[in-house]
């Protein structure tokens, strides 16, 4: 619909929008994350939430306990191997839709223990991250603008064809494989179903 | 405090069968050691924790050390004997020759036990504990029974070097999964060659990215 006719006619006290605007603008403004946390960066995320960032004003004030009731993953700080099966198994266990932010180096690379033997190079690699926040670690304001990023994200999706959400479409894989601690290393090494090796364009 | 030499010769006195060996540290610590026997340790321990001039009563520190095999290359004079002809005869001679022979010393494992004094205000008195190998006998006496303190600290020995601790009551891994089968701070442990993606590899990283690829024999900028 026109923009313009859109606000001539919100001017005479009509209202119109449409279906899947009116849907993305209740699910972008509702996000509800879980409230866990793995290292330094959940200090910067708890700073966050509390009076001074106040992520309240987005509509994200309420930290879920359990995940049935959250919407919103955010993966705070080192994700060592013995940790990602859970942090795999926590994803499955939340509703759709569900959205998840990597935040920090260590969640989107492993970070400064990138060359360790019990870091996971980035959770990407067994579940699908919406938006990846740098920083060692991110300041507040990094976080807010990942949260703002991912309600864009949302705000423009569409509702059917090829880009829609996860829990609109039947055929959309909707458990992930948990990775199972093996006998040197986790097993596999990655989904390849959710990160397919990225070519690198810079050799 | 006793100096590491006086209390060296006090559980020398009070159990006559241990074998205790000073071991001294040059550097400017000073913190000389003692290199107690694995057979008599945990008389060693009780002692030192229950004598009225030490009261060792609290167990600070528990550290692994590996040492792997080393090979030793050393120069040995040895006598030859020389046939020789010399003038028309055979002659016997003996001579001293040089000769470079080299030899493996076997690795152990070590564990290192830093004890203090609460009570006496005194400490440290630092411990050293030998394995015969570091392949099959890797037991050590456990000090839990002694010192609680020693309880987790040795699960992690346990779980980042192999040293067994005999007489301990929980002995799990304490950081790495229960299926986990390697022990990661020996010296020749390999680690799971996971670098398939580096967008920004640079020194030891970049090496092990390009060992990785070398491995699965993939071109530079390939895909696997």
């Amino acid at each position: 619909m026109d923009e313009g006719l859109k606000i001539e006619l919100g001017k005479q006290g009509v209202f119109v929008t449409t279906i899947a605007e009116l849907y993305n603008w209740g699910r972008s403004n509702s996000i509800w994350p879980m409230q866990f946390g793995l290292a330094c960066c959940a200090i910067e995320m708890i700073a966050t939430t509390m009076a001074r960032y106040d992520l309240a004003r987005f509509g994200a004030e309420v930290f879920r306990p359990s995940p049935r009731q959250a919407d919103l993953m955010i993966i705070s700080g080192t994700v060592t191997k013995k940790m990602a099966p859970q942090v795999v198994r926590l994803y499955n266990q939340m509703a759709e839709p569900k959205y998840v932010i990597a935040m920090g180096a260590c969640a989107i690379s492993g970070g400064p223990f990138k060359q360790g033997y019990n870091v996971l190079k980035g959770i990407d690699r067994y579940i699908p991250v919406d938006v990846h926040i740098p920083g060692c670690p991110p300041r507040p304001e990094a976080l807010l603008q990942a949260f703002m990023t991912l309600q864009k994200q949302i705000d423009a999706q569409p509702l059917t064809g090829a880009g829609r959400p996860r829990h609109l479409n039947a055929e959309a894989q909707g458990e992930f494989p948990v990775p199972v601690p093996g006998e040197h290393d986790l097993e596999p090494r990655s989904n390849p179903g959710v990160w397919p090796l990225p070519i690198l364009n810079n050799r | 405090m006793k100096t590491v030499e006086e209390i060296k010769t006090a559980i020398e006195a009070a159990l006559p069968e241990a074998r205790v060996e000073l071991v001294s540290n040059p550097s400017p610590s000073w913190q000389h050691s003692l290199r107690i026997d694995p057979g008599h340790a945990l008389a060693i321990a009780k002692f030192l924790r229950d004598d009225a001039d030490l009261k060792l009563d609290f167990l600070s520190n528990v550290t692994g050390v590996d040492w792997p095999d080393k090979e030793i290359t050393e120069k040995v004079q040895v006598m030859q004997t020389i046939d020789l002809t010399y003038e028309g005869s055979d002659q016997t001679t003996e001579e001293v020759v040089e000769e470079t022979r080299k030899r493996i010393e076997p690795g152990y494992l070590e564990t290192v036990y830093h004890l203090y004094s609460v009570e006496k205000k005194h400490g440290p008195v630092i411990l050293h504990m030998r394995t015969v190998n570091r392949t099959d006998q890797v037991e050590l006496p456990s000090f839990t029974p002694l010192w609680r303190s020693a309880e987790f600290q040795e699960r992690e020995v346990f779980d980042l070097y192999g040293i067994i601790f005999t007489g301990h009551p929980d002995l799990r891994r304490l950081l790495m999964w229960d299926e986990f089968k390697d022990h990661p701070m020996r010296k020749d442990y390999v680690e799971p060659d996971d670098f398939e993606y580096e967008p920004t590899a640079h020194d030891e990283v970049l090496k092990r990215a390009e060992a990785h690829r070398a491995a699965l024999s993939i071109p530079a900028g390939g895909r696997v």
